[in-house]
């Protein structure tokens, strides 16, 4: 039977970093060690004034092309984009990459704005393509900015997350690879995690312009406000019925599984989630120490640095669950090629 | 699990409290070093060991260990 695989994986980072002795210098009432000891953070990263998620991408993208140059861009036929930091309401972000990348003309284009689950949502479309035929090499494109919409005295969102571009392909193939896909939403909890302002809704005014004259770029792309306690009780809730639902779904039992990697949104949720899970440490994959909660790029940046590091081999088994934002979340077991 | 065993792991939980300081009565908000990162990690622990995940609005009407251990106590009866 038709399958679909993750053939590579390849990460771009801004160049600005900011460090928690930058951090410390922003917020004097604070100390480096309280910022390790609660966030588990020691660096995130920061796009350039104006960077948008498609130029990070299209790095990432970049550094695939170079690193695979036997690789023919030319057999990519369908192009996803998921990012919440888009370049123009119209046209799409992905058509505008698919340019810059000199991708061939017969290639399928869509923009996915859709945050911490969206990598889990983007495979899922890209392996519906490959199964059914209607594609044979598909380039996935996350990238998400958040720092472009947090407020410079917000200390905790500064502390959580950073900037990302990931870029992956996924091709067919006749072997085990991306198994069944479980979704889930509850527009409910829009309100707990929101970027309100800046939007076709509520654009931005004078009087926002105003209050924020001193912010880069006048916060015109919106504000973030996390409710931090009920995005730590959704996922509490929801996250350890997705991995009983994931490993349902793929007819897999919990010890079948060799790595999870979830979303990483924060050392507190994910440290809760393991243990609620009951999921031993060394099967846990977490990363997000030098980079920080980087939205749709989470999974992808863990589960290149697991497969650098050794933990992630041909045959695996690791569960991808992604959650957050929407509330929306997602799940698939995907054996390693 | 009795209020003493409960208050066992709350000061296992909370790096900043010393064992054997908290009492029934103590306010949690008044505990050493309490912050907003503290609500979350008291939610977690009551789901861990008790199954219940609590509201912030529940929290925030609750004032000491033993009001804490009475609502839990109700849920779980």
């Amino acid at each position: 039977m038709k399958s679909s695989k993750i053939s590579n994986i390849s990460i771009h980072f801004p160049k600005q970093e900011l460090n928690n002795s930058d951090l410390i210098k922003i917020f004097p009432d604070k100390d480096e060690a309280f910022i390790f000891k609660t966030f588990g953070i020691k660096n995130r990263f920061i796009r350039e004034p104006f960077e948008t998620g498609s130029d990070l991408s299209f790095k990432a993208a970049e550094s695939f092309l170079n690193e695979f140059p036997n690789f023919d861009k030319n057999k990519i036929d369908f192009l996803i984009f998921c990012s919440e930091g888009l370049d123009y309401k119209a046209p799409t972000s992905s058509s505008v990459l698919h340019y810059r990348l000199g991708l061939n003309q017969n290639c399928g284009c869509i923009d996915m704005p859709m945050g911490c689950a969206g990598y889990i949502y983007g495979l899922s479309i890209a392996n519906a393509m490959l199964v059914s035929g209607n594609a044979t090499n598909v380039l996935l494109l996350v990238s998400d900015i958040p720092t472009s919409v947090i407020h410079s005295q917000d200390f905790d969102l500064r502390c959580i997350f950073g900037d990302a571009g990931a870029a992956t392909l996924i091709q067919a193939t006749e072997q085990k690879g991306i198994g069944k896909f479980v979704f889930g939403n509850d527009g409910e909890g829009a309100k707990n995690l929101i970027v309100e302002r800046g939007s076709t809704r509520a654009p931005i005014d004078k009087t926002w312009i105003e209050k924020y004259k001193d912010e880069p770029e006048y916060l015109a792309h919106g504000k973030m406000e996390m409710n931090g306690l009920e995005i730590a009780r959704f996922s509490l809730q929801r996250v350890p019925t997705l991995l009983e639902e994931t490993l349902q779904k793929n007819n897999l039992k919990f010890e079948e599984i060799d790595l999870f990697v979830f979303h990483q949104a924060s050392k507190f949720i994910l440290s809760a989630l393991q243990r609620k899970c009951k999921i031993p440490k060394e099967k846990f994959y977490e990363y997000y120490e030098n980079v920080g909660n980087t939205v749709s790029c989470s999974i992808p940046i863990a589960l290149k640095n697991a497969q650098l590091e050794g933990k992630l081999k041909k045959g695996d088994k690791v569960m991808l669950l992604g959650f957050g934002v929407g509330y929306t979340w997602g799940g698939t077991i995907v054996e390693w090629a | 699990m009795n209020i003493q065993e409960f208050i066992s792991i709350i000061e296992e939980e909370f790096d900043e409290v010393e064992q054997g300081t908290l009492e029934p009565t103590t306010s949690f908000r008044q505990m050493e070093g309490w912050s907003s990162m503290h609500a979350l990690i008291l939610i977690a622990l009551v789901d861990n060991h008790f199954d219940v995940l609590l509201t912030g609005e529940e929290l925030r009407a609750l004032n000491t260990i033993q009001d804490l251990y009475d609502l839990l106590a109700s849920k779980k009866a």
